[in-house]
């Protein structure tokens, strides 16, 4: 059995991983666009900050190939035939596969911008070539103008502060983080993040770029010397659409993580999944999403039987200093009257059909994930205690007998 | 593989185990030293209210998703426990967001701590469970798994 990955990021590793749980021998060809060892892509805003180093943020360890017996080609590919089974990499050489998956991730969206051509340093904020572009840039009087105040743009911000002389977030919304926070949330994370230096610039957009100076369309004018532009991502869908298989918004698969081409599966950020929490199929590009995806991909390439029936969106984050996890949809009722915590935090909770349906946040985050799980396996309220469970993440929420189960103490009499 | 189970039947709530995971994770080989003057963050919390008691440590799943999750590659299994590597966390969190039991938090340094069955620090025997005044902590192999 022959495996061609297109892709070495963390969807890459899940399917390599999952292959390897079933099948110990089949040979494994990774094709990677980035002449890079696997590395943990969220780290590149860590790497900034000195918070790690090009060797801590490998994703898996330095024997992770030859351990695996996965062979890793640097190249690109620039065309599937699903009917001859092979792949076309940039220098026209052809892969054959038995088995084939496309985890090629996401890429920037560079909205149009007049004059941008006039900018002399500018990036996106995505790839280890992008991080190292910024370290090769900033110094300490250097101006930065951030486009995007989601959590890609914030986490670069993170990264320089302080290194840089002054930072500027704009955002076409009304506020920061506006893909995972609801307003009042976002004013907190807001404040804080003003607190630290960087300014934000809300429901405001680039009229146009002239050299190092930028006119927002409210008439503002902001001088700066590097342009980080992080509006957004899009999947990189485009090699299973001129193949004919379908794509929406990214590919679409089944359950099994295959596409609509025989053998040829996606998984990550280039493909879409089923979100619980709105009962439907979009791209939730989130790095565990990533991983299971291609790993429950990886299980059913190697002939393994392993389905991946949904998700929710959820992120956790850091950003100087305060701490934020989100989980689900705001689409619900919120259970919380007042939200904002005396201490400066922030939590809500939204119900819908009788579950948890989304949830944030801000400060203490500890044992969150019991949330999470109730959210994620679609637990009617109704079976839970709504006080503890309100109060704080617990246990004690749960009912006896599940409780029991999930600690696996022996029932009583034994 | 042996694990840690929690009956709570039998769990008195005298917070002892937290003290011993405490003492168990700390450098010093005088509890009394250890914790002194500390306040505790034990890898092995107690729950309760109305005469329920618990404790809740790491299950090391066999699907663990905070594993899977991971945005470093920090956390991962070995010989079925699942150890994290200090050293390359960067306190993200999302493994917070992930565990089902609450059983993985934050440490005093940022990175995230777990209960690692007192492998690397008291011989492979939890101190939590030795030190269980009723028996409410035991580490078991119950088979029957994957």
């Amino acid at each position: 059995m022959r495996y061609v990955i297109i892709g070495n990021s963390t969807a890459a590793v899940g399917a390599v991983e999952g292959i390897r749980s079933v099948d110990g021998t089949g040979e494994i060809i990774l094709i990677s666009k980035e002449p890079e060892h696997t590395y943990a892509r969220p780290l590149i805003s860590y790497l900034l900050c000195g918070k790690t180093t090009r060797e801590k943020m490998r994703y898996r360890p330095a024997d992770f190939y030859t351990k695996n017996k996965a062979r890793l080609v640097f190249s690109e590919v620039t065309r599937i035939d699903a009917a001859s089974k092979t792949v076309t990499l940039a220098g026209g050489q052809l892969e054959h596969y038995d088995k084939l998956l496309v985890a090629t991730g996401s890429r920037p969206f560079v909205p149009r911008m007049d004059g941008i051509e006039t900018v002399e340093h500018k990036t996106t904020f995505l790839s280890l070539d992008d991080a190292l572009a910024i370290q090769t840039a900033i110094r300490k009087d250097t101006q930065v103008l951030i486009i995007g105040a989601g959590l890609i743009g914030l986490k670069c911000a993170e990264g320089i502060w302080e290194q840089v002389q002054s930072i500027t977030v704009v955002d076409l919304a009304d506020r920061v983080l506006p893909s995972v926070l609801t307003p009042d949330a976002a004013r907190l994370v807001q404040r804080h993040i003003e607190e630290k230096g960087i300014r934000c610039i809300l429901a405001d957009s680039v009229q146009s770029f002239d050299g190092q100076q930028a006119v927002l369309k409210s008439g503002k004018t902001i001088a700066f010397d590097l342009l980080v532009v992080a509006v957004g991502v899009q999947p990189n869908s485009g090699l299973i659409k001129e193949a004919g298989g379908a794509v929406n918004r990214g590919i679409v698969t089944d359950e099994r993580m295959q596409t609509t081409l025989a053998d040829v599966y996606a998984a990550g950020d280039c493909a879409e999944s089923f979100d619980l929490t709105t009962g439907t199929q979009r791209v939730l590009a989130i790095l565990p999403n990533a991983y299971a995806q291609g790993e429950c991909a990886g299980i059913n390439m190697a002939g393994g039987a392993k389905e991946y029936p949904g998700t929710a969106p959820m992120n956790a984050m850091g950003l100087l200093g305060l701490h934020l996890v989100t989980a689900g949809s705001y689409d619900g009722t919120p259970l919380i009257a007042s939200p904002t915590q005396s201490d400066g935090g922030y939590r809500q909770f939204y119900e819908k059909d009788g579950v948890l349906n989304g949830f944030i946040l801000l400060g203490d985050i500890r044992r969150a994930g019991i949330y999470t799980s109730i959210l994620k396996d679609r637990t009617p309220l109704a079976q839970l205690d709504p006080k503890r469970l309100l109060e704080r993440p617990q246990l004690l929420a749960f009912s006896k007998a599940d409780r029991i189960e999930k600690l696996g103490g022996v029932p009583l009499g034994h | 593989m042996k694990r840690i189970y929690v009956n709570e039947a039998w769990c008195l709530g005298c917070h002892l185990c937290e003290y011993y995971c405490a003492f168990a994770n700390s450098p010093c080989d005088d509890m009394v030293k250890a914790l002194k003057g500390v306040s505790i963050n034990p890898r092995i919390q107690v729950e309760g209210g109305e005469g329920i008691h618990f404790a809740v440590s790491c299950r090391h799943c066999e699907e663990p998703l905070c594993v899977k999750g991971c945005i470093t590659g920090s956390l991962r299994v070995k010989d079925g426990r699942i150890v994290v590597d200090p050293e390359r966390c960067v306190g993200c969190y999302t493994c917070v967001l992930s565990c089902p039991f609450g059983a993985i938090m934050p440490s005093d340094t940022g990175v995230v701590q777990k209960c690692e069955l007192c492998v690397d620090n008291a011989g492979g025997e939890p101190l939590c469970v030795r030190h269980c005044p009723n028996g409410a902590i035991v580490f078991e192999e119950r088979g029957a798994e994957a």
